[in-house]
């Protein structure tokens, strides 16, 4: 649970270096998100969001800079340290990344299965509670991945990443292809678990609908750096080009009214 | 901060009340299950129950649910319950919680062991029965291609069907003969060996000539092709059908089967004969070769041997079966291959059938073939 004690921010990385051989992606950013807010990560496709993500979750190295993510340090690629960071995030991949040879109800037991000593009734008590919680009936529990919708498979992962009820929540693109409804509803569920379980949501999208209506601030990343940050109404009054470029575009027509 | 989850009870009367405190959270799941295995006996005697809830620190979805469980088996039992003192930001969770798990799964209805085989052989079997059914339409969907081709001779794919020889024909050379030229050398080790306790070691050459020419090198090169080249069809068409490749070629009015399947099976029946008949020689020379140094018996007089022992019938009784063989692992490749369904899964379970199956077939198919030359005296 968010504890506001004396460290505001959830998430504090301070000046990162991440690349791929001669190529840099990320250039010396800085990136605080705050405790128990929603932050929108977004940025022209191949800037880097991604990259980003997976490197603050430790599943990539990066080549200098400091993260730390709820107070616990993230060291390079994945090693034990951060094995135990773990159960301070759930992390719910673009695809999903459901395991295949499971059932939904199986896949949200595994991280409870592996990270708490539980009796087996109780584990399928939380399990489905999470599985209900995500607005999913216990009878979906019995599927396997392949029998789910993109919206079932969405709201599966997203209940196996609130497994151990982690304080930071990571979203890759959740609502990508989705329909504008299912993109809708997945948008509130966000927003309803974000309350009642006190989360810190950081969400990598482009969806301009889920920006407006579920982010507390966003984040423009370009050129490997954060851009501009801040609520909506700020990306909308700022100057910086790209940010320009993204929220006055044809598609953000609908947004203008904010601006003014 | 985090701390110790306690829970405190007093006995007023028929009334037990409960006082949770400290951390209920995930991190304790331990001692929060230990703590409510300890106190649900002890509800059954209370008639009233009150949950103060002041004294919890944090509180996640596992508190949440124990919380409501014990409240839960209260209330089911007619008890009458009150949760006071829940902190605001908590009040959204524990009203949440209150919701789930309300209906129980439904419990599949239990199945006799004795039914439930009696159903499987019955399944095995009609599978069975749609297998034979899948090969016949792809041999049927083949033969359709093929008629067409001939009426249009310049509808053939000569581009693809060239690419295809150059794979599964050209490129599988090297291991072919490798591996034929390693069986003719242990049979002729083997011949000799035991041939020698009889005195009969020059007639290794007639078992290696034939035992090679008629049933063994037609029947390890099909073998090795449907593991190198059938897998490697049903993998390409299976990754194709994941990918809506072949639903693509339908929409554009293309016949798959037309397109992508017969250019395959033109080339593994092109290519079979010609890599039988090098793994035939392949492994004579090897037989050759162990001879000469094993048996000691020099190429002139083997040669001379061979050319005695076997006739052209028995080379042809071997090359004959190859297009056969062919034609079956390449039906059976495509044929799994477009049963792929969406999963990286499916694939691969579908490749391992395809490689299993046409092995199973050319052995089935050798063996009528042995009994249909038996007979016709070849």
């Amino acid at each position: 649970m968010a504890d506001h004690g004396s460290d505001q921010f959830a998430i504090r990385v301070r000046d990162l270096v991440v690349g791929f051989g001669e190529q840099i992606v990320i250039d010396h950013l800085y990136l605080d998100v705050r405790k128990g807010e929603i932050l929108g990560l977004v940025g022209a496709s191949g800037a880097g969001k991604s990259v980003l993500m997976r490197t603050i979750i430790g599943l990539l190295p990066k080549r200098s800079g400091h993260i730390e993510v709820m107070g616990v340090d993230i060291e390079g690629s994945l090693d034990h340290s951060d094995r135990n960071a773990a159960a301070i995030w759930g992390i719910l991949f673009q695809q999903g990344a459901l395991f295949s040879s499971l059932t939904a109800l199986q896949n949200v037991e595994f991280p409870l299965r592996e990270k708490l000593a539980l009796s087996a009734s109780l584990m399928s008590e939380i399990a489905t509670a999470k599985l209900e919680m995500v607005g999913l009936t216990p009878e979906d529990g019995d599927k396997f991945p392949s029998e789910l919708s993109g919206g079932m498979t969405k709201r599966v992962a997203l209940a196996r990443a609130l497994a151990l009820d982690p304080a930071v929540v990571f979203l890759d693109e959740p609502t990508s292809g989705l329909d504008p409804i299912a993109a809708g509803e997945f948008d509130d569920l966000i927003r309803t678990l974000h309350q009642t379980l006190g989360l810190t949501v950081f969400m990598v999208t482009h969806d301009l609908a889920s920006l407006n209506t579920v982010c507390d601030r966003v984040a423009a990343l370009a050129d490997g750096k954060i851009v501009a940050i801040g609520s909506m109404a700020d990306m909308l009054r700022s100057d910086q080009p790209w940010v320009k470029a993204y929220f006055h575009g044809k598609r953000s027509l609908m947004l203008q009214p904010l601006a003014s | 901060m985090s701390s110790v989850p306690l829970l405190g009870e007093t006995i007023h009367g028929d009334t037990i009340e409960l006082v949770p405190s400290g951390s209920w959270t995930a991190g304790y799941a331990t001692a929060l299950e230990n703590l409510f295995d300890v106190v649900s006996p002890k509800l059954q005697k209370a008639k009233g129950l009150k949950i103060d809830m002041t004294g919890v620190r944090e509180l996640d979805t596992l508190g949440a649910w124990l919380i409501e469980k014990i409240s839960r088996h209260a209330r089911t039992s007619g008890h009458s319950v009150a949760v006071i003192g829940v902190a605001d930001r908590y009040t959204g969770l524990i009203d949440d919680i209150k919701l789930v798990n309300r209906d129980k799964p439904v419990r599949r209805a239990k199945r006799y062991p004795a039914l439930t085989n009696l159903e499987a052989i019955g399944r095995s079997t009609f599978g069975g029965i749609k297998e034979v059914s899948i090969f016949l339409q792809m041999l049927g969907a083949l033969g359709t291609a093929g008629f067409g081709m001939l009426r249009r001779p310049r509808s053939l794919r000569v581009t693809s069907v060239a690419y295809q020889l150059y794979q599964v024909g050209w490129r599988a050379i090297p291991i072919m003969a490798l591996v034929t030229f390693l069986i003719g050398g242990i049979i002729a080790q083997q011949g000799i060996f035991f041939f020698r306790k009889f005195g009969a070691e020059s007639y290794v050459v007639d078992l290696v000539g034939i035992l090679v020419l008629r049933e063994l090198g037609v029947l390890i090169v099909a073998i090795m092709v449907a593991g190198r080249s059938g897998s490697a069809y049903t993998a390409e068409l299976g990754s194709m059908k994941m990918r809506g490749e072949i639903d693509a070629l339908s929409t554009m009015g293309l016949d798959p089967v037309e397109v992508l399947i017969l250019p395959r099976i033109i080339a593994l029946v092109g290519a079979l004969p010609i890599l039988a008949f090098i793994g035939a020689m392949s492994a004579l020379y090897g037989g050759g070769l162990v001879a000469w140094f094993y048996g000691g018996m020099s190429p002139p007089i083997f040669l001379a041997r061979l050319h005695e022992a076997v006739s052209v019938t028995h080379f042809e009784v071997g090359i004959i079966k190859a297009p056969f063989m062919a034609l079956v692992i390449g039906i059976v490749a495509c044929s799994e291959g477009l049963l792929v369904k969406g999963s990286a899964e499916s694939l691969g379970k579908q490749t391992t059938i395809s490689v299993v199956k046409s092995i199973f077939l050319v052995i089935v198919l050798d063996g009528a073939f042995a009994v249909f030359f038996a007979s016709i005296g070849m």
